[in-house]
């Protein structure tokens, strides 16, 4: 994993800052290093509480998928004084029924990953809660490519439209 | 319920601690999967869980989980320990199983984290 790349970080937040992390599937040691250093970026830049925790979840749900289910994936942040940002993009199996798999429990995780408490078809459900945005494409075989904001303005009209 | 009357009431054994007795806790969120911590848990919670790993610290630090405890006596390895210290998570270890630690805690006046 190759963190903050191209970051230079204070509060003033007068421009943007961008990012990204390589996640290696099936890193289990290190699965959720990439949504806590993005977390410390968020709180290093003043971001309100509930932002903060709102993209976490959301980047960490990403983070976890690529870990389980890709060979190797990609996630990228854009932070600028509207909004967060977050594309997660993974080369792995793919999703056959975006539809399915946006349900509440259905998941298709082996058992070893369950047994390390994941895989319990809540991810991508989380994501979509916890983003103002969220967007998915998939390509079996392939991989997937998830979008989400979260936008800093606390009292956001329409969460979660789907796309 | 503050984090000294949830130690004392779960018998717990102290890890990590970094929390004084007299911190609040609102609510209390018990499960073995990350994710519900995740969609379901609010911050100021407690999290009760069995699965003694990594995993359920860095969960618990993402979610603004300051209080984690192990169930059944669960002792967890090194690692996750050593996390909890990184992440300033008070870590404690209850005796009894989820099950028991959720009654005593709900009959002293805890509630699960409103959906």
């Amino acid at each position: 994993m190759k963190g903050g790349s191209g970051a230079v970080l204070n509060k003033s937040m007068e421009k943007n800052y961008e990012g990204s992390f390589h996640i290696v599937g099936g890193d289990f040691s290190r699965a959720g290093e990439a949504s806590t250093e993005l977390k410390s970026i968020l709180q290093s830049l003043g971001i309100e509480k509930e932002i903060v925790r709102r993209a976490s979840i959301a980047t960490f749900e990403a983070e976890m998928n690529i870990i389980i289910y890709a060979t190797a994936g990609i996630l990228r942040y854009v932070i600028t004084p509207e909004e967060i940002r977050i594309i997660a993009e993974d080369m792995g199996p793919g999703i056959e029924d975006i539809e399915l798999a946006m349900q509440e429990g259905y998941s298709t995780a082996p058992e070893w990953v369950r047994e390390m408490g994941w895989g319990s078809g809540m991810g991508l459900p989380n994501m979509k809660k916890n983003s103002d945005e969220f967007y998915i494409d998939s390509v079996v075989g392939e991989g997937t490519r998830v979008e989400m904001v979260i936008r800093r303005q606390i009292f956001s009209e329409g969460r979660s439209n789907d796309h | 319920m503050t984090v000294g009357e949830i130690i004392k009431n779960l018998e717990a054994m102290v890890i990590t601690k970094f929390l004084p007795d007299e911190t609040e806790i609102d609510w209390a969120c018990a499960t073995d999967l990350m994710s519900e911590v995740l969609y379901y848990s609010r911050d100021s919670s407690v999290l009760i869980t069995g699965l003694t790993k990594q995993q359920a610290i860095r969960t618990a630090d993402i979610a603004d989980i300051r209080v984690v405890v192990f169930t059944r006596g669960k002792e967890p390895d090194t690692p996750t320990i050593e996390l909890a210290n990184e992440k300033e998570i008070t870590l404690l270890i209850t005796p009894f199983s989820m099950f028991t630690a959720c009654g005593i805690l709900y009959e002293r006046g805890l509630r699960c984290c409103p959906e």
